[in-house]
């Protein structure tokens, strides 16, 4: 290659040259990286414990407030995906780590939001003392904790189902652990990885009043943001406020939809082992504006150098050790079952300890009644579920069988999950007083007015991924009315809905700490449940009780999914699968 | 011959770790050398444990005992210099043509351009050009495969191992990548000095191989060799290529429980309660029968011709033949099969009379059937759980052996109307639904 100066001369090569794409790319791009500048440095402002934060109804706040929950977001997500990976690169690398990891992910699962945040906020506070940076880190890992589980559950569940006649090019092609990663597992957990990080985010919205306006030791902060916005219009009772507050939640989702899921969603399609069906996957604007710009071209050029060189270092120290001796790591028997052991005696001394930290504050009868709370909230939760069931399936069959509308309807319902059910206790509270209602009952909507959206989702889907054939079928022997849904319809998107039901009813047992209890311009309407046994005791700060509330509505989760949607979920796997 | 010797297996045997500890033998004390300039194919029914002798000397599963020399040196894990193409492709989908074949080289260390233009070369070679940028979707079978071979060429292997590398592909197109693997070969422009190879295909092993070694089962072992040493191009239709492909059936179809049955079989000739059956579906075995009584076999035929005629390659035909010679209907040696009286008594019947002469041999001839029926005989519901059984065989195979043994005797005896199976509560009957 010709030199001038020691360097060869590279022509600017034609692939770099801009295009018009560029020039809608360029501002674009600029314009989020100021944002993101001007959000940071917002993020680290002094701030003294005790301190109020003066929270603004005037909607010309609004966009400044949004641009910072949603920076909130971005980072929480950002967090639970390095969390994601090496998590499940831990629990799916060793069988002794699996064993501790995973049955702790299914209770940090069940943990509802309201429990972390009010245990680690102190902590962060004190982690960065003068400034706001300690509350900005509890708000960011309350939202992480509502969207990182089933991010680490499906990748965990990618890692383990490697294909393995790639794992075993990989080994034959002696890519180090370094490429084996990049190249073969991080791909293959990307389609469902991106489709959950979506879900995530829906989740992330519905907590994000819970997120913000955060309370410790009785006092209540409020970070400036799209959540505190909405708590203090709740407050307040400003209607019009509200009403400001959900159109811009509204631009802001469709941004999120537009800038980052839809390009990633298609951009995942390429990681898919199979290509489903004919159908030709739509190219979302902002990706095509992604491949086309060439400024992207360089960036992803030099990304890409970046990386190899790393890989190339990996190789050339595993060079030439394909044909030496590589010990044996697998443990002696008495090994594994010692360490069973040890993760049964930390479980146990974890709830011996649990017991004893609320016995301090909590006698025994109390105990009781909480798990009655508790019992009081399942049965919201199961009659909830039936009563969203018997409205939503026949609705998503209808759509699902529609493929035109069916497209647009997975949009809206993605976007209906998102939406805060403090939006809507306005609504209830002004219905219960005009009305005089009970509260037992009419508080309860609220609790699957966010979940309930995922078995209408997943119901859409099974109906349209119903072959062809089985309708002709059906049609051909004159199978219609009752007997249509009976023997074609309901057995055919039953996995489906199993797989929204679980979802929901998950998500209900968390909304219920915010469903339960209903403010409203300065009055608290309040049901008997767990939930508003956690939120009560969260607002006084009485850490035995919050502790004692949260593990019993655990236990509850995991009970029920044990118990219940597990099993129903094997039938549906073994008996009603369309192959 | 005094050929070096590139890669050889000594004494190696493998077992896996069955629940109760007790391990399974699935290869059993293997001595086997590949020479150079030498191409050996491995034949075998399936489920022989030949993929898994391949991937003991790809360096992919470490032997239990004995060991794997690849050049004198003792192998431990994947070798330079050893490249393997897959049955079903194993491509990175999220690669292109062009990413798949540099993958090999990457993790060598060569640098960038040099990588890239070996890898153009050998997507040249293989007749990719034009496919560079293309995903491994939007190719065909036979085009994925052809980039299995690139990224397996690109590393210039000494040895290439080829695990079933035709067998997911269709017939013609199967023949052309062969050709065309054949040419690269016998021209020298590749610089692979030996290659071995799964298949389980008759005449492609004939057409391609140096050497044959046939594979038996229960456990895997190396039970016979055969040289092929037919001048290049073959001509599958000459009279010396038929004769090896004949003994090479005669090789393959030796009765059952001669066949290194030691697991679970009583003494030969007869098989025991947990012999691997066959998984032959029903409906081919009748066609098969009726297929062999007419014209122009009228009860007797050459094994490759039969198999020809009713267009079956050779691991679907081995496992009905098999049955056949289990349950009575034919006879097979040297290459050929022979409807025995029962068999052609079989044929002549009417489909509820074919039931009865079926489920009579099955009872007969198949110890499981005549067990499964006198359980139920004897219990007073005449009901009994499919896992009983499932653990009685779990005495002598593993959960998925014995899983496959009982799907298979279930609709052998359903079809017998020996007895009923309720799949949703798992339970074997004699009521008849």
């Amino acid at each position: 290659m010709e030199q001038r100066w020691g360097l060869p001369i590279v022509a600017w090569p034609a692939r770099l040259k801009p295009t018009l794409w560029d020039l809608l790319a360029l501002p674009l791009v600029l314009g989020l990286l100021a944002l993101f500048a001007w959000g940071g440095s917002q993020m680290s402002a002094p701030y003294a414990f005790g301190q109020e934060l003066p929270i603004s109804l005037d909607p010309r706040v609004l966009p400044a407030y949004a641009l910072r929950t949603v920076l909130r977001m971005f980072w929480a997500l950002v967090a639970s995906l390095l969390f994601s990976f090496a998590y499940a690169a831990l629990a799916a690398k060793s069988r002794q780590a699996e064993k501790l990891l995973i049955p702790a992910l299914d209770v940090l699962q069940s943990v509802p939001i309201l429990g972390f945040l009010s245990i680690t906020v102190t902590g962060f506070i004190a982690l960065f003392p003068g400034s706001l940076l300690g509350v900005e880190c509890a708000a960011i890992f309350a939202i992480f904790t509502s969207q990182a589980w089933n991010m680490t559950f499906s990748v965990f569940q990618s890692f383990r189902t490697l294909p393995g006649e790639l794992v075993e090019a990989a080994r034959m092609y002696r890519l180090t652990a370094w490429g084996r990663f990049w190249r073969l597992e991080v791909p293959h957990a990307m389609p469902n990885l991106v489709w959950n990080m979506m879900m995530s985010v829906s989740g992330g919205w519905f907590f994000v009043v819970a997120s913000e306006a955060i309370t410790v030791s009785g006092q209540t902060i409020m970070l400036p943001g799209i959540g505190s916005y909405i708590a203090v219009a709740i407050e307040k009772g400003n209607l019009r406020a509200i009403f400001y507050a959900v159109l811009v939640m509204f631009v802001v989702i469709v941004l999120y939809d537009q800038l980052l899921f839809r390009p990633l969603l298609a951009w995942s399609r390429k990681f898919k082992l199979e290509e489903l069906g004919e159908e030709e996957p739509a190219r979302p604007w902002f990706l095509v504006m992604l491949q086309r710009a060439r400024i992207f071209d360089a960036a992803e050029r030099g990304a890409r150098r970046l990386l190899e060189s790393l890989q190339r270092g990996a190789a050339r120290r595993a060079r030439g050790s394909a044909v030496r001796p590589r010990p044996h790591l697998a443990l002696p028997e008495w090994a594994e079952r010692l360490w069973d052991a040890t993760i049964v005696v930390i479980a146990l001394a974890g709830l011996a300890w649990l017991v004893l930290f609320v016995r301090t504050g909590v006698a025994w009868p109390e105990f009781g009644h909480v798990v009655l709370l508790g019992a009081v909230t399942a049965l919201r939760v199961f009659v909830l579920i039936a009563l969203a069931s018997l409205v939503w399936v026949p609705i998503g069959v209808w759509i699902g069988l529609r493929p035109a509308i069916a497209d647009r309807a997975q949009a809206i319902v993605q976007f209906l999950a998102a939406f805060p059910a403090n939006l809507f206790f306005p609504l209830a509270a002004l219905l219960i007083r005009a009305y005089h209602l009970n509260v037992e009952i009419w508080s309860s909507p609220l609790m699957i007015l966010g979940t309930q959206w995922y078995i209408v989702f997943n119901v859409i889907g099974g109906a349209a991924a119903l072959p062809g054939d089985l309708h002709y079928a059906a049609n051909n022997l004159g199978v219609r009315g009752w007997l249509w849904w009976r023997r074609v319809a309901l057995p055919g998107i039953f996995p489906a809905y199993v797989t929204g039901a679980v979802t929901a009813a998950g998500g209900s047992w968390n909304a219920s700490i915010v469903a339960e209890v209903i403010k409203w311009r300065g009055e608290t309407y309040t049901a008997t449940g767990i939930g508003a046994y956690i939120a009560h005791w969260t607002d006084v700060g009485d850490q035995q009780r919050i502790a004692l509330g949260i593990t019993v509505l655990c236990l509850y989760v995991i009970l029920f999914n044990r118990l219940f949607w597990r099993r129903l979920y094997d039938v549906a796997a073994e008996r009603l699968r369309m192959d | 011959m005094a050929e070096p010797v590139l890669m050889a297996a000594e004494a190696v045997s493998k077992s896996f770790k069955t629940p109760d500890r007790a391990g399974r033998l699935v290869l059993d004390n293997i001595d086997f050398r590949l020479k150079e300039s030498e191409i050996v194919a491995i034949l075998g029914k399936s489920g022989s444990g030949k993929s898994t002798f391949l991937r003991v000397l790809a360096g992919l599963i470490e032997p239990s005992s004995g060991r794997v020399l690849y050049r004198g040196n003792e192998v431990h894990g994947p070798a330079q210099g050893v490249a393997m193409v897959f049955q079903s492709f194993a491509l990175f989908p999220w690669l292109t043509v062009l990413g798949n074949v540099e993958l090999g080289l990457e993790a060598l260390g060569t640098p960038a351009a040099e990588r890239r233009e070996r890898a153009l070369a050998a997507i040249d070679l293989i007749g990719l050009d034009g496919f560079e940028s293309a995903y491994p979707k939007e190719l065909s079978g036979g085009m994925r495969q052809r980039v299995g071979f690139a990224r397996a060429l690109v590393v210039d292997p000494d040895i290439l191992l080829l695990d079933e590398p035709f067998s997911a592909l269709d017939v013609l197109t199967a023949e052309t990548l062969r050709g065309d693997l054949m040419d690269l070969w016998i021209g020298r422009r590749i610089p692979t000095k030996g290659i071995l190879f799964v298949s389980h295909n008759i005449e492609e092993a004939v057409e391609i191989a140096d050497r044959i070694a046939i594979f038996g089962s229960d456990p895997g072992c190396i039970r016979s060799e055969i040289a092929v040493s037919l001048p290049r191009p073959r001509d599958g239709g000459s009279a010396g290529f038929r004769q090896i492909v004949d003994q090479v059936y005669a090789l393959l179809t030796t009765s059952p429980g001669r066949d290194g049955g030691r697991r679970g079989a009583k003494a030969e000739p007869g098989i025991g309660i947990a012999y691997r059956l066959p998984a032959a579906p029903v409906q081919q075995l009748s066609g098969l029968i009726d297929a062999l009584v007419e014209a122009p076999y009228h009860g007797r035929a050459d094994l490759p011709h039969l198999a020809d005629t009713v267009g079956l390659e050779t691991d679907d035909m081995l496992p009905l033949i098999e049955a056949l010679q289990i349950l009575g209907f034919a006879h097979v040696g040297g290459g050929d099969i022979e409807l025995t009286a029962a068999g052609r008594a079989y044929s002549e019947a009417d489909i509820q009379h074919r039931k009865v002469i079926f489920g009579e041999h099955l009872v007969r001839n198949v110890p499981l059937a005549a067990h499964i029926r006198r359980i139920l005989d004897d219990r007073p519901g005449h009901r009994a759980p499919k896992a009983r059984f499932q653990r009685e065989l779990e005495d002598h195979l593993d959960e998925e052996e014995a899983d496959e043994l009982l799907e298979t005797i279930i609709n052998w005896g359903r079809h017998a109307e020996l007895f009923a199976y309720d799949y949703d509560s798992e339970v074997l009957s004699l009521e008849n639904p």
